[in-house]
């Protein structure tokens, strides 16, 4: 394995990577005065609400505003032929309307927006808008949904995408086959910083600026300028203050809203969802029905893999075909098999529309594989550990989909390092006996006795940027004058951290101590988008190459002025120093009076589209991550507890160890919460628990103590060894629980969340 | 930026005056139906507190009144008179934070940040109470604020620091 090229005085000065600084904005965030987009205002500014659809599938009669426009404080209602352009979005397909015109296709479907006075005129103006609806039958059955026969609810139809994956042999039977149909419920991001955006026009209309918090800028307003019938450079993006994202601000939601509201107005829009509204009006995680069939020999080795993928993408189509590729292609997990036949599909329902969710398909696909692999232990006679040891993936060996891992792939250790970290001491309940460590909790239903105690694991592997010749590239802007260097990118920072790291690249590459950062807004090309684990690699790349290219102006400089080569050249903690020589001077003293200003776009390398049978080279890299789970369950009430993950996580390189940690014990609180609390529950197309009080969420008595061990080997092919951390821990995370339930109960589990019926009954 | 005035169709508008962070704010024109979540962000600029489930689910709201730790967004602002108000603008000085305050910066316990004021309000609160508290005390007092990023580690490594630190420097 090739070492990354050391830096001078790395680890050695605060704030460097591999240091762990506290973030920029932290001070900010703690005192209350770090401006979230629902925080940002602007003089004489108007409310913005939005009116829903209440079916699931319905043909618009007619839409009487009449009654809402003699409202006082009513200054704007606007409906899909107010849509001055293109009068639809999305992501991969435009087939999301703006506004619903002539059907509905999910409850939440936006019909009209309002601006007015106060927030309670807007909710009496929407209360006041009379929609005549024809409702219809919805479609929910994603099945039904695959089959020809039955009508399409898009003009686009009901499949989405199908992908299949032959790869080898896929008639190969093992003497072994153990089989599984597994069921992932509808998780939600459940961010807490709800959507919400300022609109501010340009006098006389000729642009808008909004400030909205999201994952990826340049693609929003590409988006909204379209459907403004404006120019890209006639709408500014600023980066609002972000409260969380994991996927669920890469689609628009109120942005092309906003901006129409504030256009007809001429003046400043505020719009803030409510949380129910939020539930209603982002995409989630997508459900999903797996079937899996593993055929091995008696030790347990890999010979072939069968499976079928159904996607509920719901009503648009959102990135359901990315999703897709990403359950497909990940079905073998991190283990070696060279045969396998695949067949997928995303389709379209009346349910709510499905899109980006941190895993993005791979946590479904996790969730199958690894209830095989569990299975396949049992019926070989193997403990969880081993059957997964003997299997594990290296560099070098082969996907389903043909494509060869080139990355680091440290599987094995990720496994070992697991194993190793120790077990809880207590036993049921803890030392102190105190009921509330018990299932169950303050509810004090448990019976010490009856508790038993599980283990189990998940393995994953998971991709990292985009997929199938997309090339997400990120663009950074490095300025040096006077030893202070100033950042200029376009990447959202969503609570990540990235702006934390961009300061240490900066600080390595370029000896100084002082970072500036400039606004976050679309001043500057495209950092793509925040999701993908891919920010790190994919921005940090591109902040790296900005101040590598000014470290070469400055050296150049340096160089000149004393009659040697730049290339002898180097950065030691804060000074240019003669790696041949004497002369040693430091970088403030070096950059005095001059300005160096460079700009640099980091590109990954090319990727390919699947063909027909599922193959191509269509990922760009890919992670590994192991979980350990220990449980302990109340079979009689079926509750759970989780008492201890212990995980080990192949980051490449931690270029802030803290933040690293922070990420690992955040995206296994969501693996936990999948596994045994959140799901958005419908019924026949409608929202049964769209709000905190019925969704449940992972609080501080449900997470229990982390234990991780960072698999340090930096990736020769990622910028600065490092990968993308954000998504791993929620994947295979949620399988370890569920496998943990199972150790402890001795039943087949096979869907996400466990529901206190699955245990109990 | 704040609201200036609501429409009186929004029906009966009082003048009341509310005392907040130690001075008495007064409140023109509002809407009589309005949280106290709303009057202290919109109509007095204090935009610490926020807002995040509408019904006392996340804690991210939070604000003690009369010393109570409760969420701001099931308080009725008109209701809420004639008490002491402290919101996170009123626990330390802007610049200058208070000790919980920077622990949540320094232990990594800040990740999005949204849920972070609320957490620092009932964390002030708790050590208030409890100074020395147990691991369990910790997950229990804050188990009414939800986190979606951090996964709460580095929060309980945060108020388990205030307090070693408090009980050293005591």
């Amino acid at each position: 394995m090739t070492a990354v090229e050391p830096v001078l005085g790395e680890r050695t000065l605060p704030g460097r990577i591999g240091d762990s600084p506290t973030r920029p904005d932290g001070v900010a965030k703690v005192q209350g005065s770090f401006a979230f987009s629902g925080d940002m205002s602007a003089d004489g500014f108007l409310w913005g609400a939005t009116l829903r659809s209440p079916h699931p599938s319905a043909r618009i009669r007619s839409i009487d505003l009449s009654a809402a426009w003699r409202i006082a404080g009513v200054e704007a209602i606007v409906t899909a032929d107010d849509v001055p352009g293109k009068l639809t979005y999305g992501l991969i397909a435009s087939d999301q309307p703006v506004f619903a015109s002539d059907t509905v296709r999910y409850v939440g479907e936006p019909v009209a927006a309002v601006a007015a006075i106060h927030p309670e005129v807007c909710r009496r103006a929407l209360a006041a808008i009379v929609v005549d609806y024809e409702v219809l039958e919805p479609l929910t059955d994603p099945e039904r949904a695959i089959d020809p026969s039955v009508a399409p609810i898009h003009p686009d139809g009901n499949v989405i995408r199908r992908q299949r994956i032959v790869c080898g042999d896929p008639s190969v039977q093992g003497e072994i086959q153990v089989e599984g149909t597994y069921e992932i419920g509808m998780q939600d991001q459940a961010f807490l910083g709800l959507e919400a955006a300022l609109a501010v026009p340009d006098p006389g209309g000729a642009g808008v600026e909004l400030h909205v918090a999201t994952q990826w800028l340049h693609e929003d307003r590409h988006q909204i300028a379209a459907c403004l019938d404006l120019a890209d450079e006639q709408v500014r993006l600023v980066l609002g203050g972000v409260g969380g994202a994991f996927g669920a601000r890469e689609d628009i939601s109120l942005q092309v809203h906003t901006c129409l509201l504030a256009l007809r107005t001429g003046r400043p829009v505020r719009m803030a969802y409510s949380r129910e509204e939020s539930f209603l009006g982002h995409v989630h995680r997508h459900p999903a029905r797996i079937w899996m069939r593993h055929h091995a020999d008696r030790d347990g080795r890999l010979l072939n893999i069968e499976a079928r993928f159904v996607l509920d993408g719901g009503a648009y189509a959102s990135t359901s075909a990315a999703v897709l590729v990403n359950a497909v292609t990940h079905t073998q997990g991190p283990y070696k098999c060279d045969n396998a036949i695949v067949d997928g599909y995303a389709v379209r329902t009346n349910n709510l529309p499905c899109g980006a969710m941190r895993g993005f398909g791979v946590v479904q696909a996790c969730f199958a594989h690894e209830g095989q692999m569990d299975k396949l232990a049992r019926a070989c006679g193997l403990d969880p550990v081993e059957i997964r040891l003997r299997n594990a993936m290296q560099t070098g060996d082969r996907l389903i989909t043909g494509q060869v891992i080139e990355n680091v792939a440290p599987v094995e250790r990720c496994i070992l390092e697991t194993a190793a970290l120790p077990l809880p001491d207590e036993p049921v309940g803890g030392h102190d006996g105190d009921p509330m460590r018990l299932p169950g909790g303050a509810g004090l239903t448990a019976d010490r006795q009856h508790i038993r105690r599980g283990i189990g694991w998940g393995v994953s592997i998971k991709n990292l940027m985009y997929s199938e010749n997309f090339d997400d590239y990120s663009t950074a802007r490095c300025r040096l004058a006077d030893g202070v260097v100033s950042l200029k990118f376009a990447t959202a920072e969503v609570g990540q951290g990235f702006i934390t790291i961009a300061g240490q690249i900066a600080r390595t590459v370029l000896g100084v101590d002082d970072v500036e950062l400039e606004p976050i807004d679309t001043a500057i090309g495209s950092a793509g988008s925040t999701s993908a684990s891919r920010q790190t690699w994919m921005s940090g790349g591109a902040v790296d190459g900005a101040c590598r290219l000014v470290r070469e102006r400055l050296f150049e400089l340096v160089a000149a002025r004393h009659g040697i080569d730049a290339l002898r050249l180097a950065i030691d903690g804060r000074d240019v120093v003669d790696t041949m020589g004497e002369l040693r001077v430091a970088v403030a003293e070096a950059s005095s009076g001059i300005v160096i200003e460079e700009t640099f776009e980091h590109h990954h390398r090319p990727t390919e589209h699947l063909d027909e049978l599922g193959q191509g080279n269509c990922h760009t890299a890919f992670a590994f991550v192991a979980h350990r789970a220990v449980v302990d369950v109340d079979p009689e009430l079926g509750l759970v507890k989780v008492v201890q993950i212990a995980t080990a996580q192949d980051v490449g390189r931690a270029l802030n160890p803290l933040s690293v940690i922070g990420q690992i014990e955040g995206g296994i609180a969501q693996g936990l919460g999948l596994a045994v609390m959140e799901e958005i529950i419908q019924t026949d197309g409608r929202v049964r628990n769209a709000s905190f009080t019925d969704y449940l969420l992972p609080t501080m008595l449900d997470m229990p103590p982390v234990l991780t061990t960072l698999v340090e080997e930096p990736d020769p092919m990622a910028p600065l060894g490092a990968k993308g951390v954000g998504e791993p821990p929620c994947i295979s995370s949620t399988p370890a629980v569920v496998a943990a339930i199972r150790d402890a109960i001795g039943r087949d589990l096979d869907r996400v969340p466990v529901r206190p019926f699955d245990i109990a009954l | 930026m704040t609201i200036s005035s609501s429409p009186a169709e929004l029906g009966s508008n009082q003048i009341y005056t509310l005392r907040v962070n130690g001075t008495d704010r007064e409140v023109r024109d509002a809407w009589v139906g309005e949280s106290l979540l709303f009057v202290l962000r919109e109509r007095l600029g204090l935009l610490g507190s926020k807002g995040a489930c509408e019904q006392g689910e996340c804690g991210s709201c939070s604000v003690l009144v009369d010393g109570e730790l409760l969420c701001s967004c099931l308080v009725l602002a008109a209701s809420a008179t004639d008490q002491e108000i402290v919101t996170i603008e009123g626990i330390a000085p802007v610049g200058a934070p208070s000790d919980v305050q920077q622990a949540y910066v320094d232990a990594g316990a800040v990740q999005c940040g949204f849920c972070t004021p609320g957490l620092i309000m009932a964390t002030h609160a708790l050590l208030e109470r409890s100074p020395d508290p147990s691991e369990l005390e910790i997950r229990e007092a804050l188990s009414g604020n939800i986190c979606r990023c951090t996964g709460y580690g580095r929060i309980i490594d945060a108020v388990q620091k205030v307090s070693v630190a408090r009980r050293v420097e005591s």
